[in-house]
């Protein structure tokens, strides 16, 4: 993986996954080494994503490394009308690697061919955030062992849902039976469903939230926004429906982990926070390890 | 005035050595001879355009001389002309005749469908994998979203 940027979690094989899983273990054991120093690497955020700069920043941090860049296109030159290109072929001369957050789809895969430094996609539009994806398998890795065979429920919107169409395409290459639990509106699209026909991986969707949620190792939540429905009658009347709260979880088997990319509205009633199949926070801590995995084995150093 | 008449169509058909490209829908006639360059070279170049055409309705036909299309070249008028013909002469005779057959890739010549692609958004020139030549449908290199011929632009 040196010198190959990390754009779309398409571009990574099965063996490309399990070995950042493999790192992101090792990280886990000793997030805290000195193999970053003497490098630069540059988060430009074109967008404000705090949560997913943080993580980034806390991972290069922690590996000695140093960090310049912006955090909003409002305090770039972008705000001065640069291209994107002319931002890239400049930053390149000051970094040995560079992590993008942008609004525009495909943005990072541009940036990629017009770069001469490896690029992290930290998430273009609504299109790729793959180290989302990755931090998602780490976490399931580690809380059930094994990628092969699961039952992972995706619940909330599965239309719009950018890490649920990644986790879906990465998690089909491990014989995983996928439920969708969404509103009608906010469907899976047929494209994925296609895709795991293909396959031969079984699929069952639901407007039920609670229907067979016994069988699931893994629950993945994510947010129901208002926006996304053309008809604010149709929000009202789903908002309420795809809460996961504490009595559900009854019934679950006894190592299923509740999931979610964060940040969460009201999506996870906060009676579930104590519960021990409540995983999210730290899948956030995950993150932090499997992206020192990530930019460590771009930069060749692993 | 018949005299008048066969002149007319001997300047249009004495093609001695090149290209007739025939079957182009009418409408497609000049994004055919942009996608080709044809306006950028120097050979003597014939067009006719709104023809009779019982397939087509109205079609458009352009003869080049001296001009011999490699596959990969003549193939990107496909998106446009997909029932595009052609004729290689030789020494006035026709020695080869080919159809067009839509690549595997596309640079150029169509534009994403997603405006929030980034080839919408900079001067990014368009890359497209074709993952259905019957109904073409263009997958963005970009952005990952799906062109289908419905909604599909020629630039």
């Amino acid at each position: 993986m040196k010198n190959k940027s990390l754009v779309s979690i398409n571009d990574f094989t099965k063996e490309n996954h399990l070995r950042i899983i493999e790192l992101a273990a090792e990280f886990e054991k000793k997030p805290v080494q000195d193999l970053l120093s003497g490098k630069v690497i540059a988060t430009l955020f074109f967008e404000p994503s705090t949560r997913t700069r943080l993580s980034f920043e806390s991972a290069v941090n922690k590996l000695g490394g140093r960090i310049i860049g912006f955090t909003d296109a409002s305090s770039s030159s972008v705000s001065k009308g640069e291209s994107l290109k002319d931002t890239i072929k400049t930053v390149m001369n000051y970094s040995d690697l560079i992590i993008m957050r942008h609004p525009i789809e495909g943005s990072a895969r541009y940036a990629s061919e017009v770069s001469n430094v490896p690029i992290i996609n930290a998430g273009d539009g609504a299109n790729q955030h793959p180290t989302q994806t990755l931090l998602d398998l780490y976490s399931i890795y580690k809380t059930q062992g094994t990628l092969d065979g699961l039952s992972i429920f995706l619940v909330g919107d599965l239309k719009y849902g950018r890490t649920v169409h990644s986790l879906l395409m990465a998690m089909s290459q491990f014989n995983t039976t996928f439920h969708f639990v969404s509103p009608v509106e906010l469907k899976i699209p047929d494209e994925y469903k296609i895709h795991l026909d293909s396959l031969g991986l079984k699929y069952f969707e639901h407007t039920d939230f609670t229907a067979n949620i016994h069988e699931a190792d893994i629950v993945y939540m994510t947010r129901v926004q208002r926006e996304r429905f053309s008809d604010p009658i149709e929000y009202e009347k789903v908002k309420n429906t795809y809460v996961l709260r504490n009595y559900m979880l009854s019934e679950t088997k006894p190592g299923m982990k509740i999931l979610h990319p964060l940040p969460r509205v009201n999506e996870i009633n906060d009676d579930v926070d104590e519960n021990t199949k409540a995983y999210y926070f730290t899948q956030a801590l995950n993150g932090v390890f499997t992206r020192q995995a990530i930019i460590t084995s771009i930069l060749g150093i692993k | 005035m018949k005299i008048m008449k066969d002149i007319r169509e001997l300047k249009v058909s004495a093609l001695r050595n090149g290209t007739v490209i025939d079957h182009i829908p009418a409408k497609c006639l000049f994004k055919v001879i942009s996608i080709l360059g044809l306006d950028k070279i120097d050979n003597h170049l014939t067009f006719g355009t709104n023809l009779e055409s019982k397939k087509l309705g109205t079609k458009a036909i352009i003869k080049i001389s001296d001009k011999f299309f490699q596959d990969d070249e003549i193939n990107k008028i496909a998106l446009v002309a997909p029932d595009a013909k052609l004729n290689i002469i030789k020494e006035f005779e026709v020695v080869e005749k080919k159809v067009v057959v839509v690549p595997d890739y596309i640079t150029g010549i169509a534009k994403c469908f997603n405006p929030k692609c980034i080839t919408n958004a900079e001067k990014v020139t368009t890359k497209f994998t074709v993952i259905s030549k019957k109904n073409v449908t263009l997958k963005c290199h970009y952005c990952e979203k799906i062109t289908d011929q419905e909604h599909m632009e020629i630039i």
